[in-house]
């Protein structure tokens, strides 16, 4: 049965609006890929509350900030490569140390990518924002979820932090899913008791395949969408570790820094007994690819994630 | 000048000089800190708060206030002692300037300081983030203005010139950058650790009106001010000529009070000379 595909990046496009309708006080600003991020989309309906800001990320960062001060919901917009590493110190300053309201939300992020390669392959972006305090951090899975979690970030005050990757991904819910989703709160999307599959972004999809050739063999894995990386849903966590004794962390971002360690700090800090994997990019820099190759190559499909599940129950 | 704005210059001189013994005085006792840009910076942001913007102690928040923003940040204690002797907290504060316990921080946060526009430290932001209240100015239909300070080795920072790119590109008359122009930075002169002139030039290839003045002249820093808010579809940037560590004989140009606070004896001989200069003025 094939998937229904949806792009995450034109569900952010086509939220804003919706946002901007409700909100006037939404501006949104980009750095010459609103094409790409599709922030196209709020600014041709809201061309006054758009501030295209030119190939210039760092000043974008601060102005976005400058806004926020003055009661705006700021959202920046650019790839998540330029939109964390390069613009790190605004970001620290004048958006989380300032406890600005302002939202980051970037497309292009992990090795999805593909071919333009490593250079644009942000692998350590959810990394580099969840260290930074006041920060919130979020990696949707699908369209819908995006969806949600964008109404969700105009409305709650703070500094928040976004990524999703370029291509096209399943809908893993309907459109009308989620309608109680909460920031800091995980999803069991599917349940199970021999393993828990924390995924998080484009690797929740993966997770539940690997879910399906599992059964085939008897093993029942337990899903879990975890969208929000900061605030790390605890007790959720906990729960995995109490009910399914193993746990495996998948995420389309380096092992280390990002969903992995999260998870790996309570399970440590709590003295769980539980065995644990973390799956991710293993401290590498990537290659130019197709996405799916790129994928079989670093060990991130759903064949992997079987794979690892089997050695670690074993 | 009539003798109404002599008053007025010489009480914003008498202020001023205020100003630079509380900042002197506040250094002394965290035992850190930048004399010589807090010192230069002082007759401008005394210009501003006590004479041109509009502001109110009571209501920081008022959204319609004129906001000034001190991108060179670490000239807080500047800002602090003005802030203070507003009223927007209790001259007290000074004394806890870098302590800990104390709210008043090394550099400005906006959080916690009431008074404070903008979290400032890391040099080169400032005027993105003035970019940005100007911006919100402009799409609220206020009236308000934004004054921006930069220091002049600040503008080595590439972030300064997309700031300053997106000002002019975004025609902000509503706000206006004072680049105190004091020639030295931390390894020395500016021309010499990476060259800013011709800054007038820089600055006006830009997009942006320029104008040029001595930073240390009340009267031309009134009469400079009003011609920039009467500015039409472009920033301006006012160019405050200035001498780092202004006010203190031994600390004027003299780049080794950047970032070296003042001994017991430096104390002593800095609060002599400013009461001297205090006494003479108010005898004037």
């Amino acid at each position: 049965m094939s998937k229904v595909m949806e792009n995450p990046r034109n569900a952010y496009g086509e939220t804003l609006v919706e946002l901007g309708k409700k909100y006037s006080n939404l501006v949104v600003l980009d750095a010459d890929l609103s094409k790409s991020t599709k922030t196209v989309i709020f600014a041709k309906k809201y061309p006054d509350r758009f501030f295209e800001m030119g190939i210039a990320e760092a000043n974008m960062m601060s102005t976005a900030a400058g806004l926020a001060s003055c009661g705006k919901i700021s959202f920046a917009s650019t790839f998540a490569v330029f939109a964390t590493g390069r613009v790190y110190d605004q970001i620290r300053m004048d958006i989380a140390y300032s406890n600005a309201n302002v939202k980051i939300f970037a497309t292009h992020g992990g090795i999805s990518v593909g071919k333009d390669g490593a250079s644009h392959q942000m692998i350590e972006d959810i990394a580099l924002m969840r260290v930074l305090p006041n920060m919130m951090v979020f990696a949707p899975s699908d369209a819908t979820q995006t969806r949600r979690l964008v109404e969700r970030m105009a409305t709650k005050y703070g500094p928040m932090y976004a990524r999703v990757g370029r291509a096209s991904a399943p809908l893993i819910y309907k459109k009308d899913d989620l309608k109680d989703i909460e920031i800091g709160r995980g999803i069991i999307t599917e349940d199970g008791y021999d393993v828990s599959i924390i995924a998080c972004g484009t690797m929740v999809d993966y997770a539940l395949d690997a879910r399906k050739l599992l059964s085939k063999e008897s093993i029942k894995a337990r899903v879990i969408d975890m969208h929000t990386i900061k605030p790390i849903d605890k007790k959720l966590v906990l729960k995995c570790a109490k009910e399914t004794n193993a746990i495996i962390t998948a995420e389309e971002h380096s092992v280390i820094g990002g969903l992995g360690s999260a998870v790996s700090e309570i399970l440590a800090e709590e003295g769980c007994p539980c065995k644990f994997r973390r799956m991710g990019i293993q401290d590498i820099f990537c290659e130019s690819g197709e996405p799916k190759d790129l994928f079989a190559k670093y060990g991130l499909n759903a064949n992997h994630i079987a794979k690892t599940v089997k050695e670690l129950i074993k | 000048m009539n003798s109404h704005n002599d008053e007025l210059i010489k009480k914003l001189d008498l202020i001023s000089v205020k100003i630079r013994k509380h900042i002197i005085e506040m250094l002394y006792k965290a035992k850190s800190g930048h004399p010589g840009g807090s010192l230069s910076a002082v007759d401008a942001i005394v210009t501003l708060y006590f004479h041109h913007m509009r502001h109110n102690a009571k209501k920081p928040d008022d959204p319609d206030r004129d906001r000034f923003i001190l991108s060179k940040g670490h000239a807080a204690p500047t800002l602090y002692a003005i802030l203070a002797e507003c009223g927007y907290f209790d001259v007290k504060e000074l004394n806890g300037l870098r302590e800990i316990n104390r709210m008043l921080q090394g550099h400005p946060v906006c959080q916690h300081i009431p008074g404070i526009e903008a979290s400032t430290g890391s040099l080169g932001h400032g005027l993105s983030f003035a970019n940005g209240v100007a911006l919100a100015g402009k799409l609220d239909k206020k009236d308000y203005n934004v004054y921006v300070m930069l220091g002049d080795g600040e503008t080595d920072e590439g972030q300064i010139w997309e700031a300053a790119s997106a000002a002019s590109h975004y025609k902000l008359d509503n706000l206006t950058a004072l680049l105190d122009r004091n020639f030295l930075q931390i390894d020395g002169n500016t021309e010499d650790v990476l060259r800013l002139e011709s800054v007038r030039e820089r600055w006006s290839s830009f997009g942006w009106k320029v104008i040029e003045i001595d930073g240390h002249d009340i009267k031309q820093i009134i009469e400079s001010l009003h011609e920039a808010d009467e500015g039409k579809n472009q920033p301006t940037m006012i160019i405050l000529n200035t001498v780092k560590g202004k006010g203190i004989s031994f600390m004027e140009n003299n780049v080794d009070f950047h970032g070296v606070p003042p001994n017991e004896l430096e104390y002593k001989l800095a609060m002599r000379e400013l009461n001297a200069l205090q006494g003479k003025l108010e005898g004037f």
